[in-house]
């Protein structure tokens, strides 16, 4: 009986994190093995699903069609790229209007620039457009998700965090910090007025700029 | 670690014909390589397994017979486990492969689970709807997914009762992905009994047919941490989706092309969170009822919880 290939999970992960990336690496030599993005907060990921707000959109193709859009959530900005080869989605940011809140899996796709730094961006596999209920739940799941890989990071089984560790020199807390701050925006966002929370007290009271 | 105490009276259990153990040392043991040496459980359990059939002389075959764990066939949870059931023929399906006689599914009070029959066992044939007493059967896992094999050491007899087979509906949520091809308007062969989907016009049974509309999506779930394959039927992808099997022809109809429908209906619910429940069958979960996850998230109580991780 033949083994159909496992379908690989979307990673929630914040555009901070995402965009501190540039180690991938593939699992076994197979040609058509997956390939993936080492995130900093020590996991793989093969495919991500985010949903933040569309702020731009433009096609930068020379000749066929190539949009690139911006999807920035509570840490920073994700760049999408579709061309033909993802006609969907392509089709789907040439007809939104920014701003818009949108939704994508797709799969993450590094290249090195000139200088020699590695940029990150996603390949979708789907855009579509979301309302802020779905937005904010993915926000709350994006946290936890970050959270829960950074709580792992020291646990000696984690091969992951360890290859984290090797390739990358990056503060793991960091993105413990912004994963909270994300969260404190939505609380604060959520009940404007309200002072039953003492943002002063928390365990992450150094979060200043 | 209620845990490791199970496993430690399962494996007592399993060597009670050979060995005088007692629990608490074989906890000890079990506690000692998952907790000191970092083994995950499973692994853990076949290492002390193995050492105490090495002390008994036995080989892995033999715990057969007496031994055998009494597990409800929904609550399987481990791989090449060897159970003794007594379970009702819920339903068989055609075989894909020539090396296997019979595959379907079995029932108890718990639930369902696939099981599997192969040539080379040589056994007598299982009927639908009978109840069987099953000894040596052994556990399967494939993709998270469990099923039981029958093997040439497996008996078989029918048992004069019937069993009320349990509701083991699985409850699944997360964004939805993907809407996988085979989705949308489709065409099912008409022929009775059959209801394959047809690719091309052609049923892989019966030959070009002239098909039967409906509507189905085969989606996927993800939570972050894993899959679900989830499948829509008629009605269900009807509420989804606010698309009725008559307004998906309508529409097939305007464009010249079946393929607007599921174009539509991805556009309408990717990236949303459900929640759905229903029976698991092989990959797929059934649905049976979802719900849009579309409350108000509670951001203080994310954050509360947050910040004690």
């Amino acid at each position: 009986m033949s083994q159909a290939p496992t379908r690989e999970v979307a990673r929630r992960v914040f555009a901070r994190e995402f965009n501190d990336a540039s180690h991938t690496f593939k699992e076994s030599d197979d040609e058509r093995a997956p390939v993936y993005l080492l995130l900093p907060t020590g996991e793989r990921a093969n495919r991500v699903f985010l949903v933040g707000t569309l702020t731009e959109k433009e096609d930068v193709g020379e000749g066929d069609e190539y949009w690139r859009g911006r999807i920035v959530d509570p840490t920073g900005t994700f760049f999408v790229y579709a061309g033909q080869y993802q006609p969907e989605a392509a089709s789907t940011l040439r007809d939104l209007e920014p701003p818009a809140y949108v939704a994508v899996v797709g799969k993450p796709r590094t290249y090195e620039t000139d200088d020699g730094s590695v940029n990150v961006s996603v390949r979708p596999e789907s855009i579509t457009a979301v309302d802020s209920v779905t937005r904010d739940r993915w926000v709350v799941e994006a946290a936890q998700r970050t959270l829960e890989r950074v709580e792992a990071f020291e646990d000696e089984s984690n091969e992951y965090a360890r290859m984290a560790r090797e390739e990358y020199d990056l503060p793991v807390e960091e993105y413990r910090r912004t994963a909270l701050a994300a969260l404190e925006g939505l609380d604060e966002s959520d009940e404007l007025g309200s002072d039953d929370e003492d943002d002063a007290g928390g365990i992450d009271a150094p979060a200043e700029h | 670690m209620t845990d490791l105490h199970t496993h430690a009276e399962d494996i007592v259990a399993q060597f009670s014909d050979h060995l005088d153990l007692t629990v608490d040392e074989v906890e000890e043991r079990l506690e000692n390589l998952v907790n000191e040496y970092r083994v995950p459980v499973d692994e853990a359990r076949r290492s002390v397994v193995n050492s105490y059939l090495d002390e008994a002389g036995l080989e892995r075959d033999a715990l057969g017979g007496g031994g055998n764990a009494s597990v409800g066939l929904a609550e399987i949870d481990q791989d090449e486990q060897w159970l003794d059931v007594t379970a009702k023929v819920v339903e068989l399906w055609e075989p894909r492969s020539d090396s296997v006689a019979q595959v379907g599914l079995l029932g108890d009070e718990t639930g369902t689970t696939k099981f599997v029959a192969f040539e080379t066992s040589d056994l007598p044939e299982l009927e639908e709807g009978a109840v069987y007493r099953l000894e040596n059967l052994v556990t399967d896992e494939y993709q998270g997914n469990f099923s039981v094999k029958l093997n040439r050491t497996t008996t078989i007899t029918e048992v004069d009762e019937d069993i009320e087979v349990g509701d083991d509906a699985e409850t699944v949520e997360g964004a939805l992905v993907d809407i996988q091809s085979g989705s949308g308007l489709i065409k099912r062969c008409p022929e009775e009994d059959c209801t394959r989907v047809l690719q091309n016009g052609r049923c892989s049974e019966h030959g070009s047919v002239e098909g039967e509309f409906d509507l189905r999506i085969k989606g996927v779930l993800d939570d972050g941490e894993a899959v679900h394959e989830v499948i829509f039927d008629r009605e269900s992808t009807e509420s989804l989706t606010g698309t009725t099997l008559e307004e998906a022809k309508d529409m097939a109809m305007d464009a010249l092309d079946t393929t607007v429908v599921a174009d539509e209906m991805r556009t309408g619910t990717l990236g949303r969170y459900y929640r759905v429940s229903g029976p698991q069958f092989g990959r797929y979960v059934l649905v049976d009822e979802f719900e849009r996850l579309d409350d108000p998230v509670d951001a203080e109580a994310a954050l509360i919880e947050a910040r004690s991780i």
